[in-house]
């Protein structure tokens, strides 16, 4: 792909050195310009305070706590930067994250990924250019599991709705999604308008409903525990 | 070490367990008058009754009598006289006997308590034992040294005339010779003999007079198990750590740059396709190594708590799990991997054998206790023997000094229910 006019640039926080340069290199490879690489969340506000970057990948335990100073860091960058697309690097699937950071701004340009997800390189590449477009992007693992789950408002959905639901929380469009599920992107179109009826989400808000319904149901999942 | 087993010991004789069984059997006597005293004055209307022979209603008033004064006066003699005999105790047994008697803050709760103890009254017990079978049993013993030495000294004493050796009358050196002979053979007898005798005064002692320090045991074993218990958490989350700020770290980086080769490569291509293979070998090995360390101790647990990890963790139950888990902070590392791994093995174990839709874990602190249930609705019939994980469940529990209960009714449900002494982190 190499780098273009339209390179996004990128801040990148990783305390892991090895990691955090084979995260350079890959980033630089396909594109983005890595304005910054940083080891902690103060150096990660810092970076971002001075060279306004499109885009922010983080991971959520860093240095000196090692919880989530990550996140911590990236919901206050979203304070900030209202615009900033902003990707959340996590060990272990958390859905408190995952609500909190989608629930952070419009719920636009936010990831929210495993960790090991980076060395799928294409997969997580894709991603990326998805949340900078605008696009939210949940871990398929968490849709997986959060799937699985049956007290949440999502039970009110037949299984072919949930399967929409869940490509869509991972940031598909829904072309991609008609694809995937060999469907006509009309019957796509069918059942992302019967998820969020029955999700409750109001007609008039306009593609925002997408994050919306993906927010209901981590919301629900959160609450539930 | 005790008097009765050094008498097993085939180098008793040249000891110092003959001596010191001599001297408890000695000790005794100045101790036994001292208390026959005050016993025999508040045994006084018994002695009476005693000494009158034939009973009849007129004695009752003496019989109540002498019980009242027992019953009022004799824990204040007995009590001390405990003292003294648990003191005295050590010439024959090593081990410390404890008093069972409970503290006291002054004088008023201390006679009340005292009166209200099982401990004084068996220490009455043991005090009027000694003042009555005592001198029985220790005027029997003492004669047969007096005896063997009577028999010792026989072949001298008999030029004085007849002499008294208890199994007959001497008159001649001839006559006493055999006595002599066979007192030299027994005298060695003796020191077994008094050993025999101490021990088993020391045993009746020991029964009446206090606790063989079991509890003060139990304690120091269960602080020695916390303190094993703190020392492979910490070690635990030492290897957690390394492993992940290491080989962890290492793999991703290693899974990284494969992942790029991968796409530099045409998969078609021989080098292609040994880099795909490579690729998804390390990802396995990734994940192979996520779960390896989440064994060694969650890393979600260290991070965010018991409660979190639990909803994690009833995340991939394959059985549909509730959690209710609200903790007033942080229990030690050691308890939380405790919960957790019960509660891990027991949602396995829930989805191998118990057949149920739905479980519900719940976590709480009760008082000083944290407890954790697992209930299920399955077709209940768990059985701890058979091999279904528990027994090392409760291994694990027992290693934090907890203990494990399990209801399983042949049908269900089945109740799975842990309790952990509660220790702040």
């Amino acid at each position: 792909m190499g780098r273009g006019v339209t390179a996004v640039r990128t801040v990148l926080a990783e305390d892991g050195v090895l990691l955090r340069e084979g995260l350079v290199g890959v980033l630089g490879r396909f594109g983005f310009d890595v304005v910054a690489a940083v080891g902690d969340a103060d150096a990660l506000l810092h970076a971002v305070d001075s060279t306004a970057p499109d885009l922010v990948i983080t991971d959520i335990r860093m240095p000196p706590g090692f919880t989530d100073e990550g996140l911590r860091a990236a919901l206050t960058l979203r304070r900030r930067h209202p615009e900033l697309a902003v990707v959340a690097l996590s060990q272990f699937v958390q859905h408190a994250y995952a609500s909190e950071l989608l629930e952070s701004g419009d719920g636009r340009r936010i990831g929210y990924l495993l960790k090991d997800r980076v060395v799928d390189v294409a997969e997580f590449v894709r991603a990326l250019h998805r949340i900078v477009e605008g696009g939210t992007v949940v871990d398929p693992d968490v849709v997986r599991r959060l799937l699985r789950r049956r007290s949440d408002p999502v039970s009110r959905l037949s299984s072919r709705e949930r399967e929409v639901l869940a490509l869509v929380a991972e940031g598909h469009s829904n072309a991609t999604i008609a694809r995937r599920m060999f469907l006509s992107e009309a019957a796509v179109g069918k059942h992302v308008g019967n998820v969020l009826s029955k999700l409750d989400l109001p007609p008039a808000t306009d593609g925002n409903r997408r994050v919306l319904a993906v927010l209901t149901w981590l919301r629900s999942a959160a609450r539930d525990g | 070490m005790t008097v009765l087993r050094a008498v097993a010991d085939r180098r008793f004789l040249f000891g110092a367990w003959p001596w010191r069984a001599a001297a408890f059997l000695a000790s005794t006597v100045p101790v036994g008058v001292a208390v026959a005293f005050p016993f025999g004055l508040l045994g006084l209307p018994w002695l009476v009754l005693v000494a009158r022979g034939s009973p009849s209603v007129s004695d009752v008033p003496l019989l109540v009598g002498g019980s009242v004064a027992l019953a009022a006066f004799g824990p204040l003699v007995a009590l001390p006289l405990a003292d003294v005999e648990r003191a005295r105790l050590r010439l024959v047994d090593e081990r410390v006997l404890r008093s069972e008697h409970r503290a006291a803050a002054d004088a008023w709760t201390w006679l009340r308590t005292r009166y209200t103890e099982a401990a004084t009254w068996r220490e009455l017990g043991y005090a009027l034992l000694l003042v009555t079978a005592g001198p029985v049993v220790y005027g029997l013993v003492l004669m047969v040294p007096v005896l063997l030495i009577s028999w010792l000294l026989a072949p001298f004493a008999v030029g004085d005339g007849p002499v008294a050796l208890g199994l007959g009358t001497v008159d001649t050196q001839a006559q006493a010779l055999p006595f002599a002979v066979a007192a030299v053979l027994l005298l060695p007898a003796v020191p077994y003999l008094l050993a025999v005798v101490a021990g088993a005064h020391a045993a009746v002692a020991t029964a009446l007079l206090g606790t063989r320090d079991l509890r003060a045991e139990l304690i120091e074993v269960t602080r020695s198990r916390a303190r094993l218990a703190d020392a492979f958490e910490a070690e635990r989350q030492r290897i957690e750590r390394d492993l992940h700020d290491g080989a962890q770290q290492r793999l991703i980086s290693l899974s990284l740059q494969l992942g790029v080769a991968r796409l530099l490569l045409d998969e078609e291509a021989p080098a292609g396709a040994a880099v795909a293979d490579a690729h998804r070998q390390a990802k396995e090995l990734m994940t192979e190594l996520r779960e390896l360390i989440h064994g060694i101790r969650p890393q979600l647990l260290t991070d965010l708590g018991l409660p979190d990890a639990l909803r994690e963790l009833a995340d991939r139950s394959p059985v549909p799990a509730d959690v209710r888990a609200s903790l007033p902070g942080r229990p030690a590392p050691h308890l939380e991997t405790t919960a957790y791994f019960v509660v891990a093995e027991a949602l396995t174990n829930v989805a191998k054998h118990s057949g149920a839709e739905r479980v519900a874990v719940t976590v709480a602190r009760e008082a000083d206790v944290l407890t954790v249930e697992i209930l299920d609705d399955g077709r209940g019939g768990a059985d701890p023997g058979g091999g279904t994980g528990l027994t090392g469940l409760a291994d694990r529990v027992a290693a934090v000094d907890g203990r494990m209960l399990l209801a399983s009714p042949a049908g269900g449900p089945t109740r799975l229910r842990v309790e952990l002494p509660w220790v702040a982190a």
